[in-house]
């Protein structure tokens, strides 16, 4: 493993650490510490994508190696994001283990370069997967603030507050956090989407070819959409669209991961090992 | 200042006596400076404060003649409040020394309350302070001990979480309101029925910068009565189901047998709610408000049991937090021992020297007297060497009272010099 990646992997665990102690003890310092670490994992990483990219001169998903190290970096970097803007300290918890998770599975990868040409050079390709990243990111964060919002409100309705009444914040900032998050991660995804298209008709001469990444990318896209529509009419919120979003999420996570493993398609190269 | 000056405090708190007995014993404010004139008039003590709350009222000396004090203590508040002595003297404690400073401590970081952790002791105890601040019956033994209490009451306060939870049941349900909504800004209360607990929750809602305030009573004056003291707005009893679609918080303590606010009643009213949260605090017994209503989405209800259940909890959180504030004031009446002791040591050094130095004087005389054929030469050096004989006969043992720190408890030590050189006698 390259030295780099292994300091990545040192910042994200020690971050992990970090948030979970404040999870325990709840001092504020804690998560100061977890969110600078996480910041000094994530610029590290940005690095080390960086080497690879001008290495190489061509977008780092190459491989799964590759793939799962760049949906890591994607996370860690939408998650200091929303932690600056909306200080939502608690998500930690819930980030920091899985970029951690993530970054070590692709560490156990072996990273061996594809050659694949002049495929991932192209503009529209490189928005395409940068788009999608962040989006699919993002969701990632909206599941977590679902899951937690999950745990909150069945502290409160039960009323055997317990571990996690205190340490939560108030469900209304889990729920506008989560609902924040759908919102950035739709956009990103319906961006996403539209430059796949386009790369599609420029390198297949059409737009859609009913591959199975396709249609698992439009029944999530759906799905999002479903979600956020009925919260725009109805006011969907709370406990239903903290279950949609993490339904949402495992749904991305098929189509990410499901979809190249069991079916085939045209992104399988990504998954490579 | 022969004597060494003892801290004792004697009074009666919420344990020791009823309540008939603490209205008895109170010391009114307008009363207090006064009293502690007449006090410092009586001369034997140097210097006194009074504190009387609710749950307490302490007399703390600081005197010569620790017995003498607690006898002129007793019969001062018997004249003050026209009470013999056998009312009220099984009920009183005394703590002289260490222990009056660890009760001071104990008093001020709310260890003492009968609700531990509760905050306004604090300020009470300042009030006194600087009532005996104003009359002058503090002095330097008062001033330090009070100083050093607003600083370990303080510190047992931030490194505990002592006062952290709720124990009241309109501040936990306010607090429980918090983890619902985040912030109360603009969120709309509804106040059912009327009482005391329920006016207090609003209160606290108020404070707590709430939006606007609709009140419902059975008879509309009343409750048009009651808006003008929230500032609020009355609505009729049967617009009670309307007002769910624009409210937030419900708040019920109604005499009613049956439900005011049934299930049926807030499921029609999620959808043009457009399912913001709701939450009903029942405070009335028998319940206003439907349980089943806990179980629709988003809407949230909990009772007076509930409540209850929170606070008990929060109160047990309370008590273990208590154990740590003993810790903080176990080490803040060393050090003030220390303290104090040092205060008492320059005095000791200082008689232990003269009581020396007149035994050398007297012999050096009585030898003059008798040995009349010595030169002046000749007395000089003798006067020089006494005098260099007790300088360094004492050496040692000024030191050793002087050393800070070395030796754990020093009151044996001055204790054992006084004794060992009848230091206490004139």
């Amino acid at each position: 493993m390259e030295p780099l990646f292994l300091l990545v992997i040192i910042f994200y665990l020690l971050s992990t650490i970090g948030y979970l102690l404040y999870l325990f003890f709840q001092k504020d310092y804690l998560q100061k510490t977890g969110f600078y670490l996480m910041a000094a994992g994530f610029l590290c990483h940005t690095a080390k994508i960086g080497y690879g990219f001008f290495r190489t001169g061509q977008f780092p998903v190459a491989n799964f190696h590759e793939t799962l190290s760049l949906a890591g970096w994607a996370i860690a970097g939408v998650f200091l994001l929303f932690q600056y803007k909306y200080g939502l300290k608690i998500l930690g918890v819930f980030a920091a283990p899985l970029i951690t998770f993530v970054v070590v599975v692709a560490a156990r990868l072996p990273n061996v370069p594809e050659a694949t040409g002049s495929l991932l050079s192209n503009v529209w390709l490189v928005a395409h997967v940068i788009a999608i990243f962040i989006g699919e990111a993002a969701l990632a964060l909206a599941c977590g603030a679902g899951l937690l919002y999950l745990l909150q409100e069945n502290a409160i309705k039960s009323k055997h507050r317990g571990f996690f009444f205190k340490r939560l914040p108030s469900l209304e900032l889990l729920d506008s956090s989560g609902y924040a998050c759908i919102v950035t991660g739709f956009t990103m995804l319906t961006f996403g989407l539209i430059t796949g298209l386009i790369y599609a008709k420029s390198v297949w001469g059409r737009f859609w070819s009913w591959d199975p990444k396709e249609v698992w990318s439009g029944i999530t896209w759906l799905l999002y959409a479903a979600l956020l529509h009925q919260r725009l009419t109805v006011g969907w919120r709370g406990r239903r669209a903290a279950i949609m979003a993490i339904i949402g999420f495992a749904v991305v996570l098929f189509t990410f991961l499901g979809v190249n493993f069991l079916l085939k398609g045209h992104h399988g190269q990504f998954t490579q090992m | 200042m022969s004597n060494m000056l003892d801290i004792v405090l004697l009074g009666v708190n919420h344990k020791t006596a009823p309540i008939a007995l603490r209205e008895c014993l109170t010391i009114s404010k307008n009363e207090t400076s006064a009293a502690l004139k007449a006090f410092q008039d009586l001369g034997s003590i140097r210097e006194v404060m009074l504190f009387s709350t609710c749950n307490r009222v302490e007399v703390l000396m600081v005197a010569e003649d620790k017995s003498n004090a607690v006898d002129t203590a007793k019969s001062f508040l018997s004249h003050l409040k026209q009470l013999p002595v056998s009312e009220f003297e099984k009920s009183l404690y005394i703590h002289e020394g260490d222990d009056a400073v660890r009760h001071v401590f104990r008093v001020a970081a709310s260890l003492d309350s009968m609700v531990v952790g509760e905050p306004q002791i604090l300020g009470q105890i300042k009030e006194a302070y600087q009532m005996a601040t104003h009359t002058k019956t503090s002095g330097v033994l008062l001033n330090k001990l009070l100083h050093r209490t607003f600083f370990v009451a303080k510190r047992v306060r931030t490194e505990t979480g002592i006062g952290d939870r709720a124990v009241s049941i309109s501040y936990a349900a306010v607090k429980l309101g918090r983890k619902i909504f985040g912030s109360f800004e603009g969120k709309k209360v509804l106040l059912i029925g009327a009482g005391e607990m329920a006016e207090l929750a609003v209160e606290h809602l108020i404070r707590n910068r709430v939006g606007d305030i609709l009140i419902a009573n059975r008879t509309f004056e009343s409750g048009v009565d009651m808006a003008k003291k929230f500032n609020g707005q009355a609505i009729r009893f049967d617009e009670i189901r309307d007002a769910l679609e624009q409210v937030d918080i419900i708040i019920s303590s109604t005499g009613s047998p049956d439900y005011v606010v049934t299930r049926d009643h807030v499921k029609g009213m999620i959808r043009r709610r457009r399912n913001r949260p709701l939450f009903f605090i029942d405070i009335a017994v028998p319940r206003d408000i439907d349980p089943e209503i806990n179980r629709l989405s988003n809407s949230y209800v909990y009772d007076i049991d509930d409540l209850k259940g929170i606070i008990d909890e929060n109160i047990q959180d309370r008590n273990k937090e208590a154990i740590k504030g003993e810790r903080i004031i176990d080490e803040a009446v060393i050090s003030f021992r220390h303290w104090y002791d040092n205060l008492n040591v320059m005095p000791t050094i200082v008689e232990l020297r003269k009581k020396i130095e007149d035994i050398a004087s007297g012999e050096l005389k009585r030898t003059q007297q008798t040995l009349r054929h010595l030169s002046a030469d000749d007395l000089k050096a003798i006067n020089r060497m006494t005098d260099a004989m007790v300088n360094k006969i004492l050496h040692d043992p000024t030191l050793l009272l002087k050393s800070n720190g070395r030796y754990q408890d020093k009151s044996v030590y001055l204790d054992v010099v006084r004794k060992l050189f009848k230091l206490d006698e004139s």
